[in-house]
């Protein structure tokens, strides 16, 4: 009886936020949940330097928008930018910080999964249903030395609205003016081809299970798994793989000031082709429903790190860091957030 | 009993405190039962209030429109309905036999003894199972059986689809049709049975011919049950269904549900419309299963026997 009692007290102890932080900052955050595992990672290490304790939610990029327009969180946090259009319906103006990169790779079940190249045009072909053998001619020129049996193709796709989906049908829209017309660019959008699955394990499994399946998931997710994944023609022609280090070089292009620019299709010499920012997202005037300037300050330390020092974080994990363009631009940003129209960074 | 009994004998004051008990009691039922109503009524409210915007967009095409094309706000619930139907009652007629052949065995042929209860028990052990479990059974023992199936008819094997689903859902309501089943059965008196017997019916006789009659409607019941539990299942479907929006031309292509279109898009949906558009399947799959509830009511009435 009396260690049930002792057990029930340690457990209240444990959930009560007071008894560890009783005047310490919690910050609280929403969203992506790409980048979910690289911020939980960020944020322990920070909270172990900083004391500082953040709690971030991966409930999606549209889950963590809709919660920052609501202004029920610090942060939000986001794989595709904030149309113009969102931004306007927000209760005041919003700010893009780049964290890191992520990618979105091709991956496929064939027997003995041979090393594949796509060209553009294939991948949009194939997903608007117009290539539906792995024999097809289009393919096989590409891939002269893969021997390709004759399965049918079967596309999966996510089921679930996301980030990940955003970020492909972006990149085939910009490569195929038949897709944007037919189909465009959405988080969720009317696939004419293919099966869906819920989230990359969904995807992923179903791939696994489907002799001729071929689909899309996060490069880190494919690489963790040991998936096979697809090189992808660049803008130059060139034929380029995956990786840490071409998504990171995806992002050497001019970027505009708040950083909302879509990477895909990138114009950097062999940067990979469907790469993306994610994105913190927070009020630039950071005085509002009563928030005190300590939270407003340690939000503000917390994106300056996680821009500067907390990127030795990201290869490890396998997530591109931000080049030296993106820093000084997100560094940029993070002086611009105000506290009553003062700057909050000292 | 004993603290009534002790009142009883001490004057007639301790009474009022018992019938002021009961008072409050039937009270607290009373409210109960009233809270019910109104969280369903609420409920209804809610979704249709949310759903307003893509009422008035789409009004009737909403529920005809084959598109859901969240890129250009088309919305048309037409293959989730389909999907949702489909499914259910595909389902259903999946396990009739088996549920029924349950409750006939159980009610019927083994009612006593260890072996019986263990096999009850297990039956319904089968409802305690949570979704996401049947799912993953599905996806990683189901779809290859039913991939292999589909090779040998030469359809395109995707191994998911509406049967796989529709196989799922009737594993898993089973229990909710075979133990209703079960405990009609029991019920049946056994004059009527003995009656049955002594003018020399067998055993086959008096089951098909006085015990299921005699035992109709709650089997129904059972059965509507099992529908409702169908209807709404959401993580196992959406696991095995193929998720694909487009309207399902046989029951192995892929497809969706109302419930799983709802779970897989509801936390990216952004823009007002689109989300009315999720709250209004909502909506509808709320009024398919009123529906479907009422005329199971309907049809439980009318094929009762009249005691």
């Amino acid at each position: 009886m009396n260690t049930l009692v002792a057990i029930f007290l340690a457990f209240l102890v444990l959930l009560s936020p007071a008894s560890a932080s009783a005047n310490r900052v919690e910050l609280i955050g929403a969203g992506a949940t790409f980048p979910y595992p690289l911020y939980s990672k960020m944020f322990d290490v920070y909270w172990k330097q900083a004391g500082v304790k953040v709690n971030y939610q991966a409930i999606g990029s549209g889950g963590g928008i809709r919660q920052l327009t609501n202004m029920t969180v610090d942060f939000g946090g986001s794989d595709a930018f904030m149309s113009d259009e969102e931004l306007a319906r927000a209760p005041a103006r919003i700010l893009h910080i780049p964290i890191c990169l992520g990618a979105v790779a091709l991956t496929y079940n064939l027997p003995g999964n041979p090393k594949l190249k796509f060209t553009p045009n294939l991948i949009a072909a194939i997903f608007l249903g117009k290539i539906t053998k792995w024999s097809d001619q289009g393919i096989a020129e590409v891939n002269p030395e893969v021997k390709l049996p004759g399965l049918a193709i079967t596309v999966v796709h996510r089921s679930d609205g996301s980030g990940t989906t955003f970020v492909f049908t972006d990149y085939v829209s910009k490569v195929s003016g038949e897709w944007e017309k037919k189909v465009g660019r959405g988080k969720a959008v009317n696939w004419p081809v293919g099966l869906g699955a819920k989230g990359n394990p969904g995807v992923a499994g179903l791939i696994k299970q489907l002799p001729g399946a071929l689909g899309y998931v996060e490069l880190i997710y494919a690489l963790h798994n040991g998936m096979p994944v697809a090189a992808i023609q660049g803008r130059n022609g060139s034929f380029v793989q995956p990786s840490v280090a071409s998504t990171t070089l995806a992002a050497n292009v001019p970027l505009p000031e708040d950083t909302r620019i879509s990477l895909t299709d990138t114009v950097a010499p062999g940067g990979y082709p469907i790469s993306s920012f994610t994105w913190i997202l927070v009020y630039k005037e950071q005085a509002y429903r009563g928030k005190p300037m300590e939270k407003a300050e340690a939000l503000v330390n917390l994106l300056w790190w996680m821009t500067h020092e907390g990127q030795e974080y990201t290869e490890p994990l396998d997530y591109a860091p931000l080049p030296a363009e993106a820093s000084g631009k997100a560094e940029r940003i993070i002086k611009s957030i105000t506290y009553n129209g003062s700057q909050v960074l000292k | 009993m004993g603290a009534r009994s002790s009142s009883n004998s001490s004057a007639a004051r301790p009474r009022v405190p018992g019938l002021r008990a009961e008072s409050a009691f039937q009270k607290a039922l009373f409210v109960c039962a009233v809270a019910i109503v109104v969280l369903l009524t609420a409920i209804f409210l809610s979704l249709l209030l949310h759903s307003f915007p893509s009422l008035r967009s789409f009004g009737l095409s909403f529920f005809l429109g084959t598109a859901w094309d969240p890129v250009s706000r088309q919305f048309g619930a037409l293959p989730f309905l389909v999907g949702t139907l489909l499914t259910s009652f595909l389902s259903l007629l999946i396990c009739l036999p088996f549920s029924l052949s349950i409750s006939i065995f159980l009610g019927e042929y083994f009612t006593e003894g260890a072996l019986s209860s263990f096999l009850k028990n297990v039956t319904e052990l089968l409802a305690g199972i949570p979704s996401v479990i049947y799912g993953f059974w599905g996806l990683f023992a189901l779809v290859p059986v039913v991939r292999k199936i589909e090779m040998n008819l030469g359809i395109p094997p995707y191994g998911v689809g509406i049967f796989t689903a529709s196989l799922i859902l009737s594993v898993m309501i089973i229990p909710y049709a075979a133990s209703i089943g079960r405990e009609v059965i029991t019920l049946v008196p056994s004059d009527i049975k003995e009656a049955g017997y002594s003018l020399g019916a067998t055993r086959q006789e008096v089951i098909t011919k006085i015990i299921l009659p005699y035992a109709r409607s709650g089997i129904m019941a059972g059965i509507l049950l099992a529908l409702g539990r169908a209807l709404g299942e959401t993580m196992a479907v959406t696991m095995v269904i193929g998720n694909s929006n487009i309207l399902p031309h046989s029951i192995f292509s892929p497809g969706n549900t109302m419930a799983s279109v709802i779970a897989n898009e509801f936390t990216e949906a952004t823009g007002r419309l689109y989300l009315s558009s999720l709250i209004e399947i909502g909506l509808l799959l709320f009024l398919v299963t009123l529906v479907i509830n009422i005329t199971g009511r309907y049809i439980i009435k009318k094929i009762g026997i009249e005691a």
